[in-house]
């Protein structure tokens, strides 16, 4: 297994909230780790490190080091080239109100390409991708805010994948969906982890069972345990973990 | 427990005749105006008033052709939009996504200030500042259209800037952290992301630029020569339908008045026009 992302002594705090405590964690490349624990844990606070989106956050502070392929993603790497290569997908679906269209071509143009053909197979490969290109290959020129929830969460994906990043992370991606529209972003998460390194915060634990490799619990901050997912939900090294997985509080 | 019913019913109808007093003030105001006006228009004949090009009420025959005015006041508005629309749009931009927060507790403060300097104050400047400077065109009369255009232009600026502003404002976080994640930089996620997201707002508020611009009468008065003839350049003086009421209402009688009265009715028709585009704007913006 090859570490893609590595987090180390991770410490964050949120003003004089120690919102993280001393995370280490490592995570291979071309699986699907999910981050599984109570609300407030700090789960989509870790999240949001990797690709650096506590940066927007005032009075934020980070100290510790986190590495993409061996690189400082705090260091001197560009935060706009590791958001380019670190994708995200939010919890609540936010296409862009313009058309189909214009929301996939919109990282590929950010990034200097501005061809119509090269545009026109960037936006087919990164819909058929998110497996939603047959549903919407004939409105493509039409406003993405008119789309059902699910369909726009997958055209979400597939606006992240349409920027070839290596790492997708996923907050609660399924949180606002029916369970039709969870199966279908569940089903496409196992398709893409091929070719993608995959992090997901998900509330469900049983989605966390079905599709992840491995799993990392947190409580309070830290991370309690973090092993392969089976192992994890079968036979969990930690009281509290037990404790979680089993329904007692959370 | 019955009293207070009769308390309730009688504030009710209280309040009901408050909102009243602003529909019947409106309906009256139309009323009063389409009366006057229409039958003077009638009589100077609607081509002739309309479309006419001459305007000259001491004449025999008077001729009462009000084109030069519309021309004038949709060339005033237009040269506004085209000065003030970009500076108060990216004003807006800047207060609302570019502006440490220290500076954005002087600059807001000012641009409200702006919004409440009398339209007199905006005259004297013009003509103390601006038509001199523009003096040192060549061929530049100083009292002009471009004098006006200019000075309107800064006019609309705390209309375009306030509403744009609570428009980009309004937009939901996640386009921004959506374009982002994209790798997007700050720059290209406020102009390409956040700011079409606001398009509809901020066309509302440069429509009520134009309206603003439009109805100004003070000011125009002050630096645009108001001279009744269609206008030949940017350089040369014009007459806007506000000025030409203005000016000659105080000594006008008979025809003349009512036609001045006519004339207040083409503005009404503009300012319905651009109220009602407003809010098709507005509706459109809320369906999307």
């Amino acid at each position: 297994m090859n570490t893609k992302i590595m987090v180390k002594d991770l410490e964050l705090h949120y003003g004089t909230f120690h919102a993280l405590k001393n995370i280490n964690i490592d995570l291979p490349e071309n699986e699907v780790t999910a981050f599984i624990g109570p609300s407030g844990c700090g789960k989509s606070t870790l999240l949001k490190s990797l690709n650096r989106m506590n940066d927007l956050v005032e009075g934020c502070k980070i100290d510790g080091k986190v590495t993409l392929d061996g690189e400082d993603i705090y260091g001197d790497m560009d935060v706009n080239l590791l958001r380019r290569r670190v994708g995200m997908v939010f919890q609540k679906p936010n296409p862009f109100p313009m058309s189909i269209y214009d929301n996939i071509a919109f990282g590929p143009r950010t990034h200097g390409i501005h061809s119509k053909r090269r545009l026109d197979e960037i936006v087919e490969r990164s819909l058929r991708g998110a497996a939603i290109w047959d549903e919407v290959k004939d409105r493509l020129d039409k406003s993405a805010l008119g789309m059902s929830g699910g369909q726009q969460q997958r055209l979400c994906i597939a606006r992240a994948l349409a920027i070839e990043p290596e790492v997708l992370l996923m907050d609660e991606p399924t949180s606002a969906l029916d369970p039709i529209s969870t199966n279908k972003v569940e089903e496409l998460v196992e398709d893409l982890k091929k070719d993608y390194t995959i992090i997901m915060v998900t509330h469900n634990m049983q989605q966390a069972a079905r599709i992840s490799d491995r799993t990392a619990f947190f409580l309070l901050g830290e991370v309690v345990e973090y092993s392969e997912t089976g192992e994890l939900f079968s036979s969990p090294r930690d009281k509290r973990t037990e404790d979680y997985i089993t329904g007692r509080f959370g | 427990m019955k009293k207070q019913q009769i308390v309730e019913k009688s504030m009710a109808g209280l309040f009901f005749l408050c909102a009243c007093v602003s529909i019947v003030a409106v309906l009256l105001i139309c009323y009063f105006m389409f009366a006057n006006g229409i039958p003077a228009m009638k009589e100077i004949g609607f081509g002739n008033f309309l479309l006419g090009t001459t305007w000259a009420p001491k004449n025999e025959p008077a001729s009462f052709g009000i084109l030069p005015m519309i021309v004038g006041s949709v060339c005033v508005t237009l040269g506004a939009i085209v000065i003030g629309v970009p500076i108060g749009i990216l004003t807006a931009v800047f207060l609302s996504r570019f502006c440490p927060k220290s500076l954005h507790g002087v600059l807001e403060p000012m641009v409200q200030l702006m919004a409440g300097i009398p339209s007199i104050l905006y005259g004297f400047f013009g003509m103390v500042v601006l038509v001199p400077l523009l003096r040192n065109i060549p061929g530049c009369a100083g009292v002009s259209l471009l004098a006006a255009a200019v000075l309107l232009g800064i006019m609309i600026l705390p209309t375009i800037i306030n509403l744009s502003e609570s428009a980009i404002r309004a937009v939901p976080d996640s386009y921004y952290e959506g374009a982002l994640a994209l790798g997007a930089t700050h720059e290209r996620a406020v102009f390409y992301a956040v700011l079409p997201a606001a398009k509809s707002g901020i066309l509302a508020a440069i429509v009520l630029g134009i309206g603003r611009a439009i109805g100004e009468t003070m000011a125009v008065i002050m630096v645009a020569g108001n001279q009744a003839i269609l206008p030949r350049s940017l350089f040369k003086g014009v007459r806007t339908m506000t000025a030409n009421i203005v000016l000659e209402m105080g000594y006008a009688t008979g025809i003349h008045r009512e036609a001045l009265i006519a004339t207040g009715v083409v503005l009404f028709v503009f300012i319905l026009i651009i109220n009602l585009t407003f809010s098709v704007i507005k509706k459109r913006g809320e369906s999307a």
